[in-house]
C-alpha cells in the first residue's frame, strides 16, 4: 500500500521496461526505498537509525563471512585460528576489529532506534506489528551477539557461555538437563563451540528475513514522524529518494566516522583483555561481565539476591531479565494515550528521560563488580524499570493532558496549512 | 554559477557520490586481499632437503609449498640421452644445462606437477612407469616427459617447472 500520490515507476530504458514486465524487481526497489515511497517531510535525524541498523547488519554479514573463511570452530584450535587471523591473514586484523566493533555499532544504532520508538510512541496503532517484529529482531541480535562472542574461545568466551547457558538451569525440573542439552556436555566444549558457530552463521540471515517483514509492515501505514500526526495529503510527504537517501547518506557518513575511529584507533576499547587469554575451564576470571550492550540486562539479572516467596533468587533473576525485554511486546497496549509524539506529552516526556537515566544506571551497574553499592542501586533501578512500563506508563497515559497537535505535518513544518481552515474538525484521512 | 547551467547542488551531488564510490572501492580491497595466501603460508616457502642418500638413477619426492618436488640423480646415460635431443624440435625448447646447476648437471630438480592440469606424473618412485622417453609419465592424460623432464608427447604445454633452488652444500639443496 502507498499513498495515492506516490510516484509511479516508469522506466524509459527499453531494457528496464523488458525486465520490469517480466520481473518487477526494479519497481519493487523503487517503491520501497526509491522515489516511489512518499515519506513524511519532517523526519529528524532520529529516523536515520533504521537504515543505519540495516547497514550495520550488512557490514556484519560481509565481515563475518570473510572471517569464517579463516576461523576454525574447534575447541583445540579456535583461539589460535583467531590469532592467525590477527597476525597472518592479509588485513585479518582489520576485518576482525571491524566485525567486533561492528557488533557494538549495531547495538548503539539499534538502542537509539528503540528509544526513538519509545519517545515518539512508534509502537502505537497502526504500527504495532512493526514494533513486535522489531523486538523479535532485537532478541535474535542478542542471541547472535552472544554466540559470536563465544567463538574466539578466550576466557570471557568460555565463562560467558557457561554463565549464559547457566541461566537455563534456573528453570525448575528441566533446567539442568536443558543446559546440558544446549551445551552438548557438562561444560562448554567442542560440541557447544561448533553449534554456536553454526547458529552464529545462520541467525544473521534469519534477522535479515525478519527485517524484510519489519520493513514490509512499515510500508503499510508508512513511516511515523516527529509530530505523530498521520500523513493527510501530498504536501505532508516527500519522496524517499532523493530526500531521505541523501539524509541517510549524511547519517551514514557520521556513523562511518565513529566506526572507523573505533576500529582504527581504539579497537579494544569496548572489549575485555581477559578474552585474549585462552579458555581455561579450571579458572574463572576475577571480574566476569558480558559485553557492554548486555550490561543493563545483566544488572537486572544480578539484582535478585534473595528468594521471593517460593521462587528461588536464581530463577527470579532470570525471569526478570527476560521480562525486561518481553515487556516491550506489550508496550502498544500499556500506553493508551491517543497522542503519539513525546513532543506533545509533557508528563510522558519527563518519565521518558527518567527511563533513559534508569537504563544508563542499570548499564553502569551491570558493568561494575557484583558488590555494594552497585547491587543496591541495581535493585532500585530494576524496580523502577518495571514500574515505568507496568505502572507509570498506563497511569500517565490516562491522566496526562497532551498539548494541542498541529493540524498536519505541513502545518508543523510551514506554520500554516491552507487545508486546515477547510476541514478543521474532522481531518480527512487519506 | 546558475548562468552557465552548473548548479552548486550538482557539484555537491557529484562530489559526495564520488567520495562514497572511492570509499566503497577502497573497502573492497581488504575483502579481496584476505583470500590471498596468508603470512604463515608464505613463510613455508622454502625447504632444505638432504640428497646424500640418492644414488644415480634414483629419485625422491619432496614437498615444497604443499606440492611434490622431484629430485633426481641422473645417470650418465640419461644425461647423454637428454643432450642428444635437438632442442629446436621440442615443444618447450630448453637444454638440460639450462635446467640444472652448473657442475651439478646430474641433479634434476623439478616440480612433480604436470603442466597440463596438475596431476603428479609417475617416474620418480621406485618401480613407477617412466614413459617412452625414460623421464616421467603422467597417467591422467598421457603426457610424456624425457630425462630432462621436458615435455615430449601428450597434451601438456610446458616442461616440468624447475623451482628456484641452490645447493647449500654438496649434500643439501634448498628449494625456494
Amino acid at each position: 500500500m502507498s499513498f495515492p500520490w506516490a510516484n509511479e515507476y516508469k522506466p524509459t530504458n527499453p531494457l528496464m521496461q523488458w525486465v520490469d514486465n517480466r520481473l518487477p524487481l526494479p519497481r519493487f526497489v523503487y517503491n520501497a526505498v526509491g522515489a516511489g515511497y512518499p515519506v513524511p517531510r519532517n523526519l529528524n535525524y532520529m529516523w536515520n537509525f533504521g537504515v543505519l541498523a540495516g547497514f550495520a547488519l550488512v557490514l556484519q554479514i560481509v565481515t563475518g563471512v570473510v572471517l569464517a573463511m579463516h576461523y576454525a570452530a574447534n575447541a583445540g584450535v579456535a583461539f589460535d585460528s583467531v590469532e592467525h587471523i590477527m597476525r597472518d591473514v592479509n588485513w585479518g586484523w582489520m576485518l576482525r576489529y571491524a566485525h567486533a566493533n561492528g557488533a557494538s555499532m549495531f547495538f548503539i544504532v539499534v538502542y537509539t532506534h528503540i528509544f526513538r520508538g519509545f519517545f515518539y510512541s512508534s509502537y502505537k496503532a497502526p504500527r504495532e506489528m512493526i514494533w513486535l517484529l522489531g523486538v523479535v529482531i532485537f532478541l535474535l541480535m542478542m542471541a547472535t551477539a552472544f554466540m559470536g562472542y563465544v567463538l574466539p574461545w578466550g576466557q570471557m568466551s568460555f565463562w560467558g557461555a557457561k554463565v549464559i547457558t547457566g541461566l537455563f538451569s534456573a528453570i525448575p525440573l528441566v533446567g539442568t538437563p536443558l543446559q546440558q542439552w544446549l551445551l552438548g556436555g557438562f561444560a562448554p566444549d567442542n560440541a557447544a563451540l561448533n553449534r554456536f558457530f553454526s547458529l552464529h552463521f545462520l541467525l544473521p540471515f534469519v534477522i535479515l528475513g525478519v527485517i524484510i517483514l519489519h520493513v514490509w509492515a512499515l510500508h503499510i501505514p508508512g513511516s511515523s514522524n516527529p509530530t505523530g500526526v498521520e500523513v493527510k495529503q501530498e504536501s505532508d510527504t516527500v519522496p524517499f529518494h532523493p530526500y531521505y537517501t541523501a539524509k541517510d547518506g549524511f547519517g551514514l557518513g557520521i556513523f562511518l566516522m565513529v566506526y572507523c575511529a573505533l576500529v582504527f584507533f581504539a579497537p579494544n576499547l569496548l572489549g575485555h583483555p581477559d578474552n585474549y587469554i585462552p579458555a581455561n575451564p579450571l579458572s574463572t576470571p576475577a571480574h566476569i561481565v558480558p559485553e557492554w550492550y548486555f550490561w543493563p540486562f545483566y544488572a537486572i539479572l544480578r539484582a535478585f539476591t534473595s528468594d521471593f516467596m517460593f521462587i528461588p533468587a536464581k530463577l527470579m533473576g532470570v525471569l526478570a531479565m527476560f521480562s525486561a525485554i518481553l515487556v516491550w511486546f506489550f508496550l502498544p497496549w500499556l500506553d493508551t494515550s491517543p497522542v503519539r509524539s513525546g513532543h506533545y506529552r509533557p508528563l510522558f516526556r519527563k518519565f521518558f528521560y527518567l527511563l533513559v537515566v534508569d537504563v544508563l544506571v542499570l548499564g553502569y551497574c551491570g558493568g561494575a563488580p557484583a558488590e555494594e553499592p552497585y547491587v543496591m542501586i541495581s535493585q532500585i533501578a530494576s524496580m523502577y524499570y518495571f514500574l515505568h512500563f507496568l505502572v507509570i506508563l498506563p497511569i500517565v497515559s490516562s491522566v496526562e493532558t497532551p498539548q494541542p497537535l498541529p493540524f498536519s505535518i505541513t502545518e508543523a513544518v510551514l506554520g500554516k496549512d491552507e487545508h486546515a481552515t477547510l476541514a478543521p474538525a474532522t481531518p480527512a484521512v487519506a | 554559477m546558475a548562468g552557465d547551467g552548473v548548479r552548486r547542488r550538482d557539484f555537491i551531488n557529484i562530489a559526495a557520490v564520488s567520495f562514497a564510490g572511492v570509499g566503497g572501492l577502497a573497502a573492497l580491497y581488504p575483502l579481496i586481499s584476505q583470500m590471498a595466501p596468508s603470512a604463515d603460508v608464505l613463510a613455508e616457502s622454502s625447504t632444505e632437503i638432504d640428497i646424500s642418500a640418492i644414488s644415480p638413477g634414483q629419485a625422491i619426492k619432496a614437498v615444497w609449498r604443499k606440492q611434490p618436488v622431484f629430485i633426481r640423480n641422473l645417470t650418465p646415460e640419461e644425461i647423454k640421452a637428454a643432450d642428444a635431443v635437438d632442442v629446436s624440435t621440442l615443444r618447450d625448447p630448453e637444454t638440460l644445462e639450462k635446467r640444472t646447476t652448473a657442475g651439478k648437471t646430474n641433479w634434476l630438480i623439478t616440480m612433480g606437477v604436470c603442466t597440463h592440469l596438475g596431476c603428479v606424473p609417475l617416474g620418480a618412485g621406485e618401480g613407477e612407469v617412466k614413459g617412452e622417453f625414460g623421464g616421467y609419465f603422467c597417467p591422467c592424460h598421457g603426457s610424456v616427459y624425457d630425462t630432462a623432464a621436458r615435455i615430449r608427447k601428450g597434451p601438456a604445454p610446458k616442461n616440468l617447472e624447475v623451482p628456484p633452488h641452490e645447493f647449500s652444500s654438496d649434500t643439501v639443496v634448498k628449494i625456494g
